[in-house]
C-alpha cells in the first residue's frame, strides 16, 4: 500500500483510465485511435498541456493563476496588432510576445508576493483586466492575414506521422518542468511551501521569489500557447482562448494536484489532459447527446476533484480517532 | 480551515462550470426513411451534418431541423445537427474535424470566424467533404458554396426603410444592437446601413452608437437598456440579429419607452408576436430560416451528387423551392427578406 502511495497512485490511476478509453474506445466507436483521431485530439492538448506545466507548480506551492487564458487572448490582440503594423518578423514577434507575458505573470506575482494578496483574488481581477486589455488593443476586429506557412507551419505534422510537430516542444518543456519539479532542491522547495509556507522560510526557501518567478513563467508559457493559437486558427481576436483557464485548471486537478497545494506531479497532470480530450473526442464520435456528454465530463471532474478529498478527511478522521 | 472550504467550494465550482464548458454534441437524429422523393439525380443515403454557430438556438433550431431535415429526408439522406453550445469558433473546429472523421458527405456550416475554421474546413474537404455554408459565410477558399440568406444590400435597405417609416418624418437618434462584434454578417450588415443612410431621404436619421448583445439574452437586454440610458434622445433602435431584436423587444414592452422609441431589426415571428400586438414593434423583417436550412441541404446535395461543381452559372433543383443558379463568389441567394408586421405575423410559426 505504501509502495504504492509513493508510486503517486493517482498519477496510476489517471493514466490507467487513459487507457481505458483508448482500449474501450478503439473497440466500440469507429474512427477512435486512428492517426487522423491522434492528430486532432494533439492539436486540442497542446495549448492546454502548454499551460497546465507551470500551473502544476503554481498549484503544488498552494497558489492559483486564473488569468491564463486571458493572457492567451492579450497576447493574440497584441501579436496580432503588432503584424498589422507592420512587424513581420516571425522571431521578433514571438519573442516580443513571450516577454509581454512574462510582464503580465510578474503582474500578478507582483501582488501576491510584494503585498501578500490572495492569488486567487489577484488572476480573478487579472482574468478580467486582460481580457479587457485585449479588446483595447484589437477591439472588434480579428487579424487573419498571416502568410500562409506560418499558420500551416504551426500545425504540420512530423515527416510520416499525423501528430502536429509541436508536441515536441511541449515534449521538451514537459520534461524540463518535470525534472525541475521532481528531482531539484527548488521542486522539493515547491512541496515544502505548499504543506507548510512559515515551515518551509525557517527552513531557508525563498517562498516569496520562488513563487514570483512561477507566475512569471506561467505568464511566459500562456502567451507562447497564445501564439500557439492564433496560428493554430490563423486568427488573433480579443476573445481566443476565453474560458481556456477552466480546461486547463481542471486538467491540473483531475491529474491529482491537490487545491491546497503540497500535493501532486507532472505524470498526472499530462495524463489529466490527454484524458480529457480524448473522452471527449471519443464520445463526440460517437455522437452522444450534449447533455449527456456534459454530465459525463462533470460527474469525472467533480468524482475526481472532490473524491480525493474526501477520501483524505475520511482518512484523516480516522487516524485521529485511533489514538483517543 | 476556513481557506480550505473556499479552496474546495472553488474546485467544485470550477468542475462545474468545467462541464458546464464542455463542449457537446447533439444528437443526430438519423431519419432516413420518410421523403417524397422526386429530387431526380440526387443519390440517396448521403450524409449530410448541420453544424450551427450554436445549437440551442431557436433560429438554428427552424434552419436546421425545420428546414435542412425535412430536405434532407426528402432526398433519402441521412440528417445530423452537431455543434458547439457557445458561439466559438474554436469549438466549431473540434465538431468540423468530428464529422470529417465521421465520414460525412455534407456539412453544412453557419462560421462563428471566417477565417479560424479554414484549416478544418479544407482537411474536410480533403477527406471528401462538400461543404456549404449558410447563413455566415467563410473565406470563400474554404467551402464549395455559399447559401446567402439574402443581400446585404437588401436586408440593410429594408431595416433602415422599417426604422425610418416607424420613427416617422422628423428623424432623430437611432442605435444598433448587434451581435458579437466579429460576426460576419452582422458588420457587413452595419456597414451597408450606413451607406443606407447616407442617402438624402434618411438625412434626419442619425446613427449614433452600436452596441453589442453577444447574441446573448441578457447582456443584450442589458446593452439595450444601456443605450436609452446613454442617449436620452434616442428615438429607434435597430437590432440585426434574432437574440438581439427579442431582448430589446422585451425591455421596451416593460418599460416607459414603450411605443416612444420604436425598434425593427431582424426576429422570428414567434419571438416577437407578443411585441407586434402590444404596440412595441410595428415591423421586422427576416427571410424564412427554414428555407434557408432546406436550400443549403439541397445546394449539399446536389454538390455531392456530381450535380453541380459550384460554379458560377451552375443550375440545381431545391425540391419544393424550384430552380436556383450559383452567382458570383459560389454564392446562391435565397431571395428577397420578408417583412412581419401585425396583419400577417400569424400564418406563421417559427
Amino acid at each position: 500500500m505504501n509502495i504504492l502511495r509513493k508510486l503517486g497512485s493517482w498519477d496510476v490511476v489517471v493514466l490507467v483510465a487513459l487507457a481505458l478509453v483508448v482500449i474501450v474506445g478503439e473497440a466500440t466507436i469507429k474512427g477512435v485511435g486512428t492517426p487522423v483521431f491522434w492528430r486532432f485530439v494533439t492539436l486540442e492538448v497542446i495549448p492546454i498541456a502548454i499551460i497546465a506545466l507551470p500551473l502544476t507548480l503554481i498549484v503544488i506551492t498552494g497558489e492559483i493563476d486564473l488569468s491564463v487564458a486571458s493572457v492567451m487572448g492579450l497576447t493574440c490582440s497584441v501579436m496580432g496588432s503588432l503584424w498589422a503594423h507592420g512587424v513581420t518578423s516571425l522571431p521578433l514577434l514571438i519573442a516580443l510576445c513571450l516577454l509581454l507575458g512574462a510582464v503580465l505573470g510578474a503582474f500578478n506575482g507582483l501582488f501576491v508576493t510584494v503585498f501578500g494578496l490572495p492569488s486567487l483574488a489577484v488572476t480573478i481581477g487579472t482574468l478580467a483586466l486582460y481580457r479587457g486589455l485585449a479588446y483595447v488593443v484589437l477591439g472588434d476586429k480579428a487579424v487573419s492575414n498571416y502568410p500562409v506557412s506560418w499558420t500551416s507551419n504551426a500545425i504540420s505534422p512530423i515527416p510520416g506521422l499525423t501528430i502536429p510537430w509541436f508536441v515536441i516542444i511541449v515534449g521538451v518543456l514537459a520534461v524540463l518542468f518535470a525534472v525541475v519539479l521532481h528531482a531539484t532542491p527548488i521542486g522539493r522547495g515547491l512541496y515544502a511551501m505548499g504543506n507548510n509556507a512559515e515551515a518551509a522560510r525557517f527552513a531557508g526557501v525563498a517562498v516569496a521569489r520562488t513563487k514570483f518567478w512561477l507566475f512569471v513563467a506561467t505568464g511566459a508559457m500562456s502567451s507562447l500557447a497564445g501564439v500557439f493559437w492564433t496560428f493554430r486558427f490563423a486568427s488573433a481576436r480579443a476573445d481566443n482562448a476565453n474560458g481556456l483557464e477552466l480546461a486547463v485548471v481542471a486538467a491540473v486537478l483531475l491529474g491529482g494536484v491537490s487545491i491546497f497545494g503540497g500535493r501532486g506531479g507532472l505524470l498526472g497532470v499530462i495524463g489529466a489532459v490527454v484524458l480529457l480530450s480524448t473522452l471527449r473526442n471519443a464520445l463526440q464520435l460517437a455522437s452522444v447527446p450534449p447533455n449527456t456528454l456534459t454530465i459525463v465530463t462533470g460527474t469525472l471532474l467533480i468524482a475526481s476533484v472532490v473524491g480525493p478529498n474526501v477520501v483524505g478527511m475520511a482518512r484523516e478522521r480516522l487516524r485521529r480517532r485511533r489514538p483517543a | 480551515m476556513r481557506a480550505k472550504v473556499i479552496a474546495a467550494a472553488l474546485a467544485t465550482a470550477l468542475a462545474f462550470s468545467m462541464a458546464a464548458c464542455a463542449e457537446d454534441t447533439s444528437t443526430p437524429s438519423s431519419d432516413a426513411s420518410a421523403g417524397a422523393g422526386g429530387s431526380g439525380t440526387i443519390k440517396s443515403g448521403l450524409k449530410v451534418a448541420f453544424l450551427p454557430k450554436q445549437v440551442n438556438n431557436p433560429y438554428f433550431d427552424t434552419s436546421d431541423n425545420k428546414g435542412g431535415k425535412v430536405a434532407v429526408e426528402e432526398f433519402k439522406g441521412v440528417y445530423s445537427e452537431t455543434g458547439p453550445s457557445e458561439t466559438s469558433p474554436s469549438a466549431q473546429v473540434s465538431y468540423i474535424n468530428t464529422l470529417s472523421q465521421q465520414g460525412t458527405n455534407v456539412i453544412a456550416v453557419s462560421a462563428n470566424d471566417k477565417d479560424a475554421i479554414c484549416g478544418a474546413l479544407n482537411e474536410a474537404r480533403q477527406a471528401g467533404a462538400k461543404v456549404v455554408t449558410y447563413d455566415s459565410d467563410t473565406k470563400p477558399e474554404c467551402r464549395d458554396l455559399f447559401i446567402n440568406q439574402a443581400t446585404s444590400e437588401g436586408i440593410a435597405k429594408v431595416q433602415i426603410k422599417l426604422i425610418s417609416d416607424a420613427i416617422g418624418s422628423d428623424g432623430g437618434e437611432i442605435a444598433i444592437l448587434s451581435a458579437t462584434a466579429n460576426a460576419t454578417n452582422q458588420n457587413a450588415w452595419i456597414e451597408m446601413m450606413k451607406t443606407e443612410l447616407a442617402k438624402p431621404e434618411y438625412s434626419k436619421l442619425k446613427l449614433v452608437d452600436t452596441v453589442y448583445g453577444d447574441d446573448d439574452d441578457q447582456k443584450s437586454f442589458q446593452e439595450a437598456q444601456g443605450l436609452l440610458a446613454k442617449h436620452p434622445n434616442l428615438k429607434g433602435i435597430i437590432s440585426p440579429t434574432t437574440v438581439g431584436i427579442a431582448a430589446a423587444g422585451r425591455y421596451l414592452s416593460g418599460s416607459s419607452y414603450k411605443g416612444k422609441v420604436q425598434l425593427t431589426g431582424l426576429g422570428t415571428p414567434n419571438q416577437m408576436k407578443a411585441y407586434v400586438k402590444d404596440g412595441t414593434v410595428k415591423a421586422f423583417a427576416l427571410w424564412n430560416p427554414a428555407d434557408l436550412g432546406y436550400l443549403a441541404a439541397y445546394a449539399g446535395a446536389a454538390l455531392a451528387s456530381g450535380i453541380i461543381k459550384g460554379k458560377e452559372g451552375d443550375k440545381f433543383t431545391a425540391g419544393k423551392l424550384g430552380e436556383f443558379t450559383v452567382g458570383k463568389d459560389s454564392t446562391v441567394l435565397l431571395g428577397d427578406p420578408y417583412t412581419f408586421k401585425a396583419d400577417n405575423i400569424d400564418q406563421f410559426n417559427f
